[in-house]
């Protein structure tokens, strides 16, 4: 059996494992287009913040890990899948041939259609080369602007941070975080910005970019201008599936696959960023672009691939920030359902936040502001559908008791008999 | 044969040795907030449960790490974090549905209960043998194994 795997993030590297332990005979090969060796787009601000060298963002870190496990990496770009002949043609003029396939080719950055865009200052977030660029031209004290406060945005917002650049932040939306936070969450984050001294600006679009000697001047809706040495644009991602027209795989925002990861051709799969899978909390499919669902839809799409059927309940949205050491999360459905119920508690001047919400007696989703301790059992009451029984009026009343009303619920020792002894 | 903290919350008075000598072992301190195992109080202090990681076999955090700064210890079979390696992303805590994984401000790192190296000072500790340190195939464990199992997000 021969294995193509197409993406050497997260999801490419953790299903290429997977199915070696599985398949201890198979042909494994994992095809990735960026000449590095397998890493994580997300330890990026880390390398930024300069907490770590390049080798702290790998996945894996013995120089050996693949040849061990006997995974040829190749470096190399897929141009097409062409499903009748069950091979994938590369960018050097090469093709491979598999009897399985899986695609986890990520996402890739857009930037706005704004006139200057294409300027050389301006670069994104989302590669090592991006992060070597920015390293290279983000000093202390020269003027940054970041355009998008978005969940990316607000990690590259701690780590420019932390090399003490000048910062402004420019946001379209009416608040940060607008698809991860409510406005008493984006609005708290948005103050401790500005305590710490960088400038927020909501609301605001960015409508041309200019550059003279190395300066470049951004104008703004409201008819003002600010001046940048650098300009970090993080607003916005789209799968990488170009490479798959004309192949059959169905696809509309990502790719689209069932239970199994399977897309609708037999045989190939989809995991992580690009994969347009079942959504725990909605049944739709989505995509959650998080290092929890590629690590999920890897295993899982690897243990399908090897033949042993596995079923995936769906990838639950959940986001983890830390905004200059303010720690915030999201859970699910923390917008909320209709008919649902809702348990708030705010400290503004305290900057903590608990919101949870309620279908009948199951937590369904939540955000948090400065909770680190036992946060975990968030996703554990939403994922198991704990019924929370009369624990959920204690939390109507006051939500901080969520730990409390998780063991009271699961742990059952307020009955003997469930005792082991 | 590999050996797993067994917790019988019925026998804890709540006296919080454990979770000093915790914090003793791994930070160096005498201080409850430090530990990896807690207390957790009911009506008032009558009832009390002692609360840290099970090393379950899904290992949540140890897959979700984007870096590979949390692996298996072969002999205790304790999830361990690797200081040096863990960038402080902080995902292994959310991703684990028991939460106890938990983020330390003080080092910017991620904290977890790594059963002390085959030694477990709590265990150690508890003068009422609330928590004691037995044989895997021994612990009862299977409730909070059980719920491992419900919160798996597949099924073969
Ligand atoms: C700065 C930053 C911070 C982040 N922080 C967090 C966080 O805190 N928490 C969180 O949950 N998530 C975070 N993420 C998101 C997380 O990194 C992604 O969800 C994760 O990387 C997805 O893994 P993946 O394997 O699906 O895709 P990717 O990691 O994007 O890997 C895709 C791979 O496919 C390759 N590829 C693409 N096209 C082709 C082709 N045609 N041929 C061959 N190879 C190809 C790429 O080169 C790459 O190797 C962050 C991302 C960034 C950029």
């Amino acid at each position: 059996m021969k294995h193509i795997i197409i993406g050497a993030g997260p999801a490419g590297v953790i299903a290429a494992e997977t199915l070696r332990r599985t398949d201890p005979a198979a042909e494994i090969t994992i095809i990735g287009s960026e000449p590095e060796a397998p890493y994580s787009r997300m330890a990026l601000p880390y390398l930024l913040a300069e907490d770590i060298a390049e080798e702290g963002t790998h996945l894996r870190h013995g120089t050996d890990h693949f040849d061990d496990l006997n995974i040829k990496v190749l470096q190399d770009r897929v141009t097409a899948v062409k499903p009748a002949n069950k091979t994938v043609e590369l960018a050097s003029g090469a093709s491979e041939q598999y009897d399985r396939l899986l695609i986890a080719t990520g996402s890739h950055t857009t930037r706005p259609p704004i006139p200057g865009m294409d300027l050389p200052g301006i670069v994104n977030c989302w590669t090592l080369a991006d992060g070597r660029a920015i390293a290279d031209k983000a000093a202390a004290g020269s003027r940054v602007v970041l355009m998008g406060a978005g969940f990316i945005g607000c990690i590259v917002l701690e780590a420019l941070a932390a090399r003490k650049v000048q910062l402004t932040v420019v946001e379209m939306a009416d608040r940060m975080l607008p698809r991860m936070m409510d406005e008493t969450g984006g609005d708290m984050i948005k103050r401790w910005c500005e305590n710490q001294g960088v400038k927020v600006l909501t609301s605001t679009k960015v409508t041309g970019i200019k550059e003279k000697d190395g300066a470049m001047t951004l104008s703004l809706g409201d008819g003002s201008a600010i001046e940048a040495d650098l300009v970090v644009c993080a607003t916005g991602v789209q799968p990488n599936i170009d490479f798959l027209a004309g192949s059959g795989v169905a696809t509309d925002m990502g790719i689209l696959v069932d239970h199994n990861l399977q897309t609708s051709v037999a045989g190939i799969y989809a995991a992580g960023d690009v994969a347009q899978g079942p959504d725990f909390s909605t049944g739709k499919q989505e995509i959650h672009a998080i290092q929890p669902t590629a690590s999920e839809h890897g295993r899982i799409a690897a243990l399908n691939m090897a033949g042993q059927p596995t079923n995936f309940k769906g990838s639950l949205s959940m986001n983890v920030l830390n905004t200059l050491e303010l720690i915030s999360s999201s859970f699910g459905l923390w917008m909320g359902v209709p008919g649902g119920e809702r348990a708030e508690a705010v400290d503004k001047d305290g900057f903590k936040y608990l919101r949870l919400e309620f279908d009948g007696d199951v937590v369904v989703g939540a955000l948090a502001l400065g909770l680190t301790q036992h946060v975990g059992v968030i996703r554990g009451l939403v994922q198991t559908k704990v019924k929370l029984g009369d624990w959920k009026d204690k939390l109507l009343q006051d939500p901080h008791l969520v730990m409390d009303a998780y063991l009271e619920r699961t742990q059952g020792i307020a009955s003997p008999a469930s005792r082991p002894f | 044969m590999q050996k797993s903290l067994l917790i019988d919350p019925a026998k804890c008075t709540s006296c919080l040795q454990c979770e000093m000598a915790c914090s003793f072992e791994h930070e160096g301190v005498f201080n409850p907030a430090k530990s990896r195992i807690k207390i957790f109080e009911f009506e008032h202090g009558a009832r009390a449960i002692p609360y840290t990681c099970t090393q379950c076999a899904e290992a949540w955090c140890m897959h979700a790490c984007p870096v590979e700064a949390i692996t298996k210890n072969a002999t205790t079979g304790a999830m361990e974090v690797n200081e040096a390696v863990c960038v402080g992303c902080k995902v292994c805590t959310i991703a684990c549905p028991f939460g106890t994984i938990n983020y330390n401000k003080d080092t910017g790192k991620v904290i977890k209960c790594d059963l002390c190296g085959g030694d477990p000072q709590c265990a150690e500790a508890c003068p009422t043998d609330a928590i004691t340190y037995v044989d895997s195939s021994w612990t009862g464990y299977e409730r909070m194994q059980e719920w491992a199992v419900k919160t798996q997000t597949h099924q073969a």
